[in-house]
């Protein structure tokens, strides 16, 4: 066991998968040589060769048609999107190719490749260094949506996308790569630094372990109101509801798609209301579907109306990030409306 | 700036559109083609760079000349028993095509797409490359599977959708895929296999093994970035891949002109420093040669070869197309490069070889065989009538294992 930031958990994994094996490789810009723009590569090209931390050419299509075609031949491809926000290069790839490959053949194709890219906003990103568009690869069949939001869970689940035959895209919010971010937090967000050397999701075991795709977890169990997110904004929620003293059941959902909707269902059945929080913009958003599911599932026990803590519609700002990143207060204000109305 | 000052610029400035070969009222002419003598292209070693390959990727390698005789460096020296089988596959595929489009005209299958013209590039290029290369076809290349001896039964089973359809009804008729024969699954989106062939062959060269890949494109989709990623990829990994361009002049309606800008396509390999070459599409030794020659580099460790295959589609886009709406009719008739089938046919025969009563009864027998697996294939179900496979199967590889939104999803469609 060692304290890690997600930084190195995911580091960690990809150690452990290309050590175990032969057939995964990491590819993408700047992740061999000098290690990734955030350093989730550094050292695996001195440690496993250029061939199996590979530089790529800038071009995003091209790296992930590369990675079919290699997973179509046996190779367990890793491949990195630099940012989220630059994937879209490669979505004809991605949404026409990797993700309907196996059942357009009949099963006779197929390529597990793992697409790990940083997203989210809160680092003064601007528009295309802070978006979350997991809301188009979930409405995307054959894909499975992987958001992490702690060192511990970044490894584990990384595992299990590598060596998951399926498609996997793995979101990494990039707020949280060095410490849980707690949000704008009473005029400035970083009066509460979080770290993960103190942080007991940072205790990471060294060797190879999984957490299975698909599963939820709940990190505070509830009765009043069941809060469901995943990312960064878990710990902004957490925060939220610690200062707002309300006994809400939170969830980190942590795979979008497959969901879990058995440990959802459960939880919002057991308190009847529901926030549902994510950092992507709001309209057809991931929190739209929740929304759809729960009331399908949990309709005769729901006392209010879902409510939804959502980036705007708007394109991510630069100069107005505070008042667009889903801060605290809004979290507590629905949390609020939510355990006043009753239908 | 005042307005007279404005006015005084003299803008020159025009866009220009490309033009058409010809169009509908007009008379078809190719006389402006230049069209090298057979023989005449120069053969390099299989170590050449890319720069001393420039005339090839502005030349044309012919073989065949005009009296079916082969000639110059480039011819492979096939053995008739080879040639005769090259033909044999090239009209069975025509056969094939004619009876696909007849029934789809009768309303047996919802769409087809011939390959009239263009027979002799699968054909010559499949028997050129090795049973264990693997093809990254685009939906023109029927021929591939002919000469991997995909049985008939089971690619029409595939275009009515039946039970027998290995890609259980889910593919537009000719987008076929075959594992067994390593022939990839086609794909409605253009050009996207072209790039994962390189990764494919990338993977290859990981691996340590021999296996090369080969990946088709038309010319119209060379405009696709796809084509581009493939090019970089496969020259900065020197990758053991063959990439093809078949240019038949047309994009549905759109001229070649529209992406080759106005030079050939071979000579966009240059750029990527990808030894290019263009060849006679229409002649079945210069197209079995220089595949063969870019198998051999490719296996050898030299790289990507990148081909342009010059021909002309003879016929509409698809089933759902009129060519005679955008292109003079008599176009293909005029093409200076001919028949592919029978410039082969006429070499056989001028070598004692063929004659035209084997040929004709090779066309019969391949005609009626292809009537014999149609009847095969239709009892194993139809589109409009089935039996299909379950309708539970939908919901089946999707991903490896069925997640439970996909289960609730397949019992509501079972109900």
């Amino acid at each position: 066991m060692a304290q890690m930031s997600m930084v190195q958990a995911i580091r960690s994994a990809l150690d452990c998968s290309l050590n175990k094996d032969p057939n995964v490789l990491v590819m993408g810009e700047d992740v061999g040589f000098f290690g990734g723009v955030f350093r989730c590569t550094e050292g695996l090209y001195e440690k496993y060769g250029a061939h199996r931390a590979l530089d790529t050419p800038i071009a995003e299509g091209g790296i992930v048609a590369a990675a079919i075609g290699m997973g179509v031949n046996g190779l367990r491809p890793v491949v990195e999107m630099q940012f989220a926000d630059y994937i879209y290069p490669a979505i004809d790839q991605i949404i026409s190719e990797l993700a309907r490959l196996r059942h357009r053949s009949g099963g006779e194709f197929w390529a597990p490749v793992t697409i790990r890219t940083p997203c989210g906003g809160g680092i003064r990103g601007g528009q295309t260094h802070s978006q979350s568009p997991e809301g188009i690869f979930t409405h995307v069949c054959g894909l499975k949506t992987v958001m992490p939001s702690n060192p511990f869970d970044a490894k584990g689940l990384l595992i299990s996308a590598i060596e998951d035959d399926d498609p996997v895209i793995f979101f990494e919010p990039k707020r949280i790569y060095n410490g849980p971010f707690y949000g704008h937090h009473n005029g400035d967000p970083n009066t509460v630094p979080g770290n993960w050397s103190t942080h007991p999701a940072g205790e990471v075991p060294e060797e190879h372990y999984k957490i299975a795709l698909g599963v939820a977890t709940t990190l505070r169990s509830g009765e009043a109101i069941t809060v469901l997110t995943y990312g960064t904004m878990v710990h902004v929620a957490e925060a939220a509801i610690a200062a707002s003293g309300i006994d809400a059941e939170l969830i980190d959902l942590r795979t979008l798609l497959p969901l879990d909707l058995d440990t959802i269902a459960a939880s919002v059945q057991k308190t009847g209301r529901c926030v549902v929080i994510h950092e992507a913009t709001r309209t057809s958003g991931f929190g739209a579907e929740l929304i759809a599911d729960i009331q399908e599932e949990c309709f005769w026990h729901l006392k209010a109306p879902i409510e939804r803590v959502t980036g705007w519609d708007t394109p991510y700002p630069h100069a107005f990030e505070w008042e667009y990143f889903p801060s605290q207060q809004r979290i507590i204000d629905a949390l609020n409306r939510t355990l006043k109305a009753n239908l | 700036m005042t307005q007279r000052q404005r006015a005084a610029i003299p803008y020159i400035s025009q866009l220009h559109v490309p033009r058409a070969s010809s169009r509908p009222g007009e008379t078809a002419d190719f006389s402006q083609l230049e069209i090298p003598p057979a023989g005449a292209a120069k053969k390099p070693e299989l170590s050449a760079c890319c720069q001393e390959m420039t005339e090839l990727a502005y030349g044309l390698v012919r073989v065949l000349d005009d009296d079916g005789q082969a000639c110059g460096p480039w011819n492979p020296a096939l053995s008739a028993q080879h040639l005769r089988d090259g033909l044999q596959y090239m009209l069975h595929v025509r056969a094939y095509d004619e009876r696909m489009f007849k029934m789809q005209r009768q309303g047996k299958l919802s769409f087809y797409m011939k390959s009239s013209g263009e027979e002799a590039i699968a054909v010559a290029q499949a028997m050129a490359l090795k049973p264990s290369d693997m093809l990254f076809p685009s939906y023109r290349q029927q021929g591939l599977l002919f000469v991997r001896q995909r049985p008939v039964v089971e690619m029409m089973c595939h275009c009515i959708s039946n039970a027998k359809d290995n890609l259980k009804g889910r593919q537009m008729p000719v987008f076929y895929s075959w594992k067994e024969g390593n022939f990839f699954s086609i794909s409605g989106n253009l050009a996207t296999q072209y790039s994962q062939a390189v990764g494919w062959a990338m993977a290859s060269a990981y691996k340590g093994e021999e296996h090369i890949a080969s990946a088709w494109v038309g010319d119209g989709s060379t405009a696709e970035a796809d084509v581009h990623h493939a090019m970089l990829f496969a020259s900065t990994y020197k990758a053991p891949i063959i990439l093809n361009v078949v240019n038949n002049q047309w994009a549905i309606s759109t001229p070649q002109s529209f992406a080759s800008a106005g030079t050939t396509f071979a000579a966009r390999g240059i750029g990527f420093n990808i030894p290019s070459i263009r060849v006679d599409g229409n002649d079945f030794l210069a197209v079995y040669a220089v595949t063969e020659w870019a198998a051999a580099r490719a296996r050898k460790g030299y790289g990507p070869t990148f081909i342009e295959l010059f021909t002309y589609r003879a016929e509409g886009h698809s089933s759902s197309d009129n060519p005679d709406s955008y292109r003079a009719s008599g176009e293909a008739q005029a093409w200076p490069l001919g028949d592919p089938l029978e410039r082969l046919k006429q070499h056989l025969i001028n070598r004692g070889e063929w004659s035209e009563i084997r040929h004709q009864d090779l066309e019969a027998s391949l005609k009626s065989a292809v009537a014999k697996d149609w009847k095969e294939a239709i009892a194993h179900g139809t589109l409009d009538d089935g039996p299909h496979w379950p309708v539970e199967s939908m919901f089946e590889d999707v991903f490896k294992d069925m997640p439970p939104h996909l289960r609730r999803q397949q019992q509501q469609v079972g109900k």
